[in-house]
């Protein structure tokens, strides 16, 4: 089995704790990122698995710990240490977001190249035939019909506005992309081809990605290696395969044993 | 009609300019902040005014704080000084200021204005103050305020963009004519609105102070005088200002912004300055457009 070669991480987060008044999110996280890999973050919900992803891409301040990301050839740097300047610069150029609802991530008032093209703009493109070649070339790799280009997202069906998240998120060919249940929200029939499209597009673009999902299919089909959640904590870290073949903890071996049920 | 030396003086029942000295210092320091940090939208405490949001409050409000008794006020609706908003609004400083007015541009110490900048070039001498009803120019596509601060304060102006973009991919061109968004002092993306377009370049290294006050939202900003205001757009779509295939039917001008005017309802039809004070001046030097030349004829 060959894993992602293991020089320097990507990210690496340590201590990392997130308490709402006297429930816990996540304790005493630990994981790092390797450049190039994918790793699934598994849970049931209510396992943490959310509120560690939002910790990691800025979407939520920790309650201690700290979370360290490489950004270009750079020094690893605490994020949390940043300025809110140097973080949302940092979201909108390496970094990106697929969120479960597509709504949360797109703008649906636009159309549909204007929210591929967005991304492109705000790191400073100013030529209109230049953007909308991009956005069209896009919609074609995420499989959306190109002579919908001037569409809103609200006239797409949820696997169509799902694939122009896609798009709208690796147009700017970000370094590292968090993926939350990505095809949580679709209807299975359609959940097999965009989690496709996904997968070609991450091995493509040479993506480091941490995908979080309660679909250990979802897990295999993408991910690298695995860490799986329970009650705010990793209770086990390993390859995908090796979990699925062979978990260690009483927790995976439940998780695993139900899919196989299933 | 222009300024004469019997200018009344301002109705005692009445503070100088209606708002009461503490107000007025407060407005001033908004209005100092926003010239320190050209094209920022500024909070302050918007007053009641005696008269309805909509009819200018916050340019009157503006107008009020930096009014001295030797200043000679302008104001105008839509470029003309006869409209009921322009006419109201100098009346209620000719009596709670009692100072002169005039409908000459080149006369006024202070214009007053909604939706046009004159079209003879302002001098330094000069303060332009615009009633603002919308000064955020993010707000259409990201009604968040707390959003569109941090969006301002970080520069993310990417969004404005999305807008002209999706007027391209909708229209064939940038559609948008009036609030035109522009870049102030290389720094913030502020709203000139409501003016149209054709009125953009003006604003950029105006010799007057231009001050904008919206009432309602509560915000002063500014473009001190000499400043660079750029209107954004795209290498490949140029920003342009709009054109007329026609000159002015009264004053013969090929370079104004134009009004269409029906004249009777067989589809007649006139173009004339909207600038009233310019079209009529022009007239007065000799200048003739398709419907003075008869008559002078
Ligand atoms: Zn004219």
């Amino acid at each position: 089995m060959t894993g992602p070669i293991k020089d320097d991480a990507l990210l690496r987060a340590s201590g990392l704790a997130k308490i709402y008044g006297a429930q816990i999110g996540c304790f005493d996280v630990g994981l790092e990122l390797w450049p190039g890999e994918v790793l699934a973050v598994v849970g049931e919900s209510g396992s943490g698995k959310t509120t560690l992803l939002n910790c990691l891409a800025g979407e939520l301040t920790p309650t201690s710990g700290v979370i360290e990301y490489r950004r270009g050839n750079g020094p690893m740097r605490n994020i949390l240490e940043m300025t809110e300047a140097e973080r949302r610069t940092l979201q909108r150029t390496e970094w990106g977001i697929v969120h479960q609802n597509p709504a949360d991530g797109l703008r649906m008032t636009v159309s549909a190249g204007a929210n591929v093209g967005e991304r492109l703009m705000a790191v400073g493109a100013r030529n209109y035939g230049d953007i909308r070649s991009t956005a069209l070339e896009w919609l074609a790799r995420v499989e959306i019909d190109t002579g919908r280009i001037d569409c809103r997202p609200e006239t797409f069906s949820g696997g169509m506005r799902q694939r122009l998240q896609i798009a709208r998120t690796l147009v700017t060919r970000p370094r590292l992309v968090f993926m939350d249940e990505p095809t949580g929200g679709l209807d299975v029939s359609v959940q097999a081809r965009v989690l496709d499209t996904l997968r070609g597009l991450v091995a493509e673009l040479g993506l480091s990605v941490i995908l979080v999902t309660h679909d250990l299919g979802v897990a295999r089909l993408l991910a690298d290696r695995m860490v799986v959640m329970k009650d705010g904590q990793i209770v086990e870290d390993g390859l995908t395969d090796q979990i699925l073949e062979d978990p260690q903890h009483a927790y995976s071996q439940l998780l695993v044993s139900a899919i196989l049920q299933a | 009609m222009s300024a004469s030396s019997t200018a009344p003086r301002h109705d005692p029942a009445y503070n100088f300019a209606f708002l009461d000295e503490q107000t007025k210092r407060m407005i001033r320091r908004a209005i100092l902040k926003a010239i320190a940090i050209p094209g920022y939208q500024v909070p302050f405490a918007s007053r009641e005014m005696p008269m309805p949001y909509g009819w200018g409050t916050g340019g009157v409000q503006v107008t009020a704080a930096i009014l001295g008794p030797d200043d000679r006020l302008k104001v105008i609706d839509q470029g003309a000084d006869d409209t009921t908003n322009a006419v109201s609004i100098r009346e209620f400083f000719r009596r709670t200021a009692g100072v002169e007015t005039t409908e000459r541009t080149d006369k006024a110490t202070i214009i007053q204005t909604r939706h046009r900048i004159p079209e003879m070039a302002l001098r330094d001498d000069q303060v332009l103050v615009y009633q603002v009803p919308i000064p955020e120019p993010l707000r259409f596509l990201e009604p968040r305020e707390t959003e569109t601060r941090t969006m301002h304060a970080l520069k993310e102006y990417g969004l404005m963009h999305v807008k002209l973009y999706e007027d391209i991919a909708m229209h064939g061109h940038i559609a948008t004519t009036y609030a035109y968004p522009v870049k102030v002092a290389g720094r913030y993306i502020t709203d000139p609105s409501p003016t149209p377009k054709f009125d953009n370049p003006k604003m950029n290294r105006m010799p007057a102070l231009q001050l904008f006050g919206a009432g309602r939202e509560k915000r002063i900003y500014a473009i001190p005088p000499y400043t660079d205001v750029v209107s954004l757009d795209f290498e490949d779509h140029p920003f342009t200002v709009q054109k007329w295939d026609q000159p002015c039917d009264l004053c013969g001008a090929e370079d104004t912004f134009l009004d269409e005017m029906l004249t009777d309802d067989q589809g007649g039809r006139l173009f004339i300055c909207s600038d009233s004070d310019h079209c009529n001046r022009r007239q007065t030097a000799g200048h003739h457009g398709s419907m003075t030349q008869d008559a002078a004829e």
